[in-house]
């Protein structure tokens, strides 16, 4: 077998390229959908709110689309992010009114060390009774729901419980920033650089290609599946915090729903179901998409209830495209390689 | 395994009666109705009120949706794929009716639409599956968002409720005059089951499925149109699904946009727990019909016996998520015993360790 030469990475190149992108894709639906709101209503993108919403709204959201596509990647799913959000929520608030002598950042570790050991429950049960992640955090799901709920009842926290300075996090900017909307940013970048030039991160993307080929290879799979629900817990852990944070009013069903919707920024910025492909960056960019048209929608006056049916229309656009441009991409590949072969009985 | 040497050329026969009567008694199938059979009478003894004609009537009619869908699931299961829009159609069936009805429409037309609508989301369901060549659980993830938001947008926040009562008794009353056990819708259910169960377990359709769970490519290759065999069942599904929002449009007399929100859940755990495996390929209906019973006989001896909804919840999860983890823990521990009786070390997850010899 020759080597191949790597082709020239030319300006052009690298321009055509960044245009083929996943993400510069998602990038220019966002801006369009938000000069297309921005037209109708001036005040969803500029003024005082209207930019600290843009940039707020969806920091939740790339988050937890984050934590997602940690697992995603490894070729697993994590349905349970949405419940370990509302326990770790729960948590924060019932922190402050237990011991409100207890420091913020105390309060914000123990919580997310929370989320970490609920992330943990699945990691465990993943990694060593071998049976897919789909069925177990479903699951999971069930029981952390229905803890939660058994133990908030019909209780809920309110702004009084939590400490001022706790509840300033959640609206305050620094140098038009929102202070939230940071977070998320460097957990994004965190998260990039873990999964994109760090070997525990590579080798999610290899697990996630072919874990039988990776288990040969002689990568702790067990162990790198364990941590990557780790990941995702802490992640969700710290979304639950910044739910609390931003919301203040926390009851035993808050954030319930959101597990579909991380899958759903996930798959739309990029990282295919099938695991082994696609970015941290991507999947925070379909989150902000998401959010950005289920806001933009009741401006554009569509009414509220179509969101849903709409997101579930992306995700079926954002698999469907996955797979053809997988297919181009596999013939191409194919042509390359042995230019006789008729394309057609290169299909499938 | 026998050490009689086998002839590679003899066709494959049935096997030895012994065999045969060892696999039905010590199956998994078997397992579950015991367990059913254990809970049930645990239940009998101690939960106060559990022997009433009325406790029957109200554990089948709460479980009766997922009666239903879990009858064509647990064959979508067994073809190694999965179904998670069950429970938006279920709502979307629901709203169809009641919007139809609402618009005028006489009962029995505004079902067959449904019915229809049913049909043709689950096609498109197995449309992206088989000929795009997607996987179900990203699809049925996306079309549980789909059906559930047009299931909410068509009537929004409303309600419909006022149906014909003709068409309510069909649903609510009970086959053997009031205060007795069964309801009578339960022949539907009987039909249905008579129907899948012939389907699964005696005819080539049913091993196809099996063929195809075991080994798709397999499959095509001995001849089996495995792409149409699951659309339909895709189809099939849908349907069922959609029927079933029928159904709950007459027992609980409301078609709303967020009927049966969750549903798949218990769709999806009662086909597990009923011992199908999550890969393909293994299980049974007669398992299955009792997982669905004994996911309904906790669920109903947990409420009599006073305990909230939401530890009810956690009683399914736990439940779910126990039957999948014993099978590998059986493996694990035959793997000690063997490893202990061969003194060698075992060294889970080691390249080359056997234990993937059977993937549960």
């Amino acid at each position: 077998m020759s080597a191949v030469t790597a082709p020239e990475r030319t300006f052009r190149r690298r321009v055509a390229d960044l245009i083929k992108r996943r993400e510069t894709s998602v990038v220019v639906a966002i801006v369009l959908v938000v000069a297309l709101a921005t037209s109708v209503n001036s005040s969803f993108a500029f003024g005082r709110d209207g930019w600290r919403n843009l940039l707020l709204t969806p920091s939740l959201l790339v988050v937890l689309a984050v934590a997602q596509a940690v697992v995603i990647i490894s070729k697993n799913i994590d349905l349970s992010v949405s419940a370990v959000l509302g326990l770790t929520a729960y948590a924060t608030g019932e922190m402050f009114t237990a011991w409100p002598s207890l420091p913020i950042p105390v309060v914000v570790v123990v919580a997310i060390a929370f989320g970490s050991g609920l992330g943990a429950v699945n990691g465990l049960l993943v990694s060593r009774a071998r049976v897919p992640s789909l069925v177990i955090t479903l699951g999971t799901l069930y029981i952390f729901r229905g803890l939660g709920i058994a133990w908030v009842g019909s209780a809920h926290i309110k702004p009084s419980d939590v400490p001022d300075s706790f509840e300033r996090i959640g609206i305050a900017s620094v140098l038009g920033v929102p202070v939230l909307t940071m977070v998320a940013i460097v957990v994004v970048i965190v998260a990039a650089f873990v999964l994109g030039s760090t070997r525990p991160g590579r080798e999610l993307y290899a697990i996630g290609s072919n874990e039988e080929a990776a288990d040969l290879y002689g990568l702790r799979v067990q162990r790198r599946v364990f941590f990557s629900f780790v990941a995702s817990g802490t992640l969700a852990g710290l979304a639950g915090v910044m739910y609390a944070a931003r919301y203040v009013m926390v009851d035993s069903q808050a954030g319930s729903g959101l597990e579909l919707q991380s899958v759903a920024g996930a798959v739309v910025g990029g990282v295919a179901i099938t695991g082994g492909s696609g970015t941290v960056i991507g999947a925070a960019l379909g989150a902000v998409l998401l959010t950005t048209i289920s806001r933009a929608l009741p401006i554009v006056g569509v009414p509220d209830f179509w969101q849903q049916a709409l997101v579930g229309a992306l995700i079926i656009a954002a698999i469907v495209l996955d797979r053809v441009l997988a297919n181009r991409h596999a013939r191409r590949l194919v042509q390359e390689r042995e230019p006789n072969v008729e394309p057609a009985e290169v299909a499938r | 395994m026998s050490s009689t040497l086998i002839d590679e050329r003899t066709a494959p026969t049935a096997p030895a009666t012994g065999t045969r009567w060892r696999r039905l008694l010590f199956g998994r199938d078997a397992a579950i109705i015991a367990l059913l059979a254990v809970v049930w009478l645990v239940a009998l003894f101690a939960v106060p009120h559990f022997n009433s004609p009325s406790t029957l009537y109200y554990l089948l009619e709460d479980i009766f949706p997922v009666l239903l869908i879990a009858l064509p699931m647990t064959m979508v299961v067994i073809t190694g794929e999965i179904d998670l829009s069950v429970g938006s159609m279920v709502g979307l069936g629901s709203v169809v009716v009641g919007a139809l009805v609402q618009g005028g429409m006489p009962f029995g037309t505004a079902a067959a639409v449904a019915l229809a609508v049913g049909a043709v989301g689950g096609a498109l369901n197995g449309y992206l599956v088989t000929k795009v060549g997607l996987p179900s659980l990203a699809v049925t993830i996306g079309t549980l968002a789909l059906f559930r938001g047009l299931a909410v947008s068509i009537l929004g926040n409303r309600s419909v409720t006022g149906f014909p009562q003709e068409w309510k008794d069909l649903a609510q009353s009970r086959m053997f005059g009031s205060g007795t056990a069964l309801p009578s819708i339960i022949w539907l259910f009987v039909i249905l089951a008579v129907v899948f169960v012939t389907l699964l377990h005696f005819t080539p359709t049913g091993r196809a499925t099996y063929a195809i769970g075991m080994n798709d490519e397999a499959a095509r290759f001995s001849g089996i149109n495995s792409d149409r065999l699951k659309l339909g069942l895709f189809a099939a599904t849908g349907a069922i699904s959609a029927l079933a929002g029928i159904w709950f449009v007459l027992y609980y007399n409301t078609a709303r946009g967020d009927n049966a929100t969750g549903l798949e859940l218990s769709v999806v755990a009662a086909v597990l727990v009923g011992g199908v495996s999550i890969f393909g390929g293994k299980g049974g209906l007669p398992g299955v019909i009792a997982g669905v019973l004994l996911i309904g006989a906790l669920r109903s001896a947990l409420r009599l016996a006073d305990v909230s909804s939401d530890a009810i919840n956690v009683a399914t999860g736990v439940l779910l998520v126990v039957t999948v983890i014993v099978p590998s823990l059986v493996l694990w521990l035959g793997r000690v015993r063997k490893a202990l009786i061969l003194g060698v070390r075992v060294r889970s997850g080691a390249p080359g360790a056997p234990h993937r010899e059977e993937e549960l």
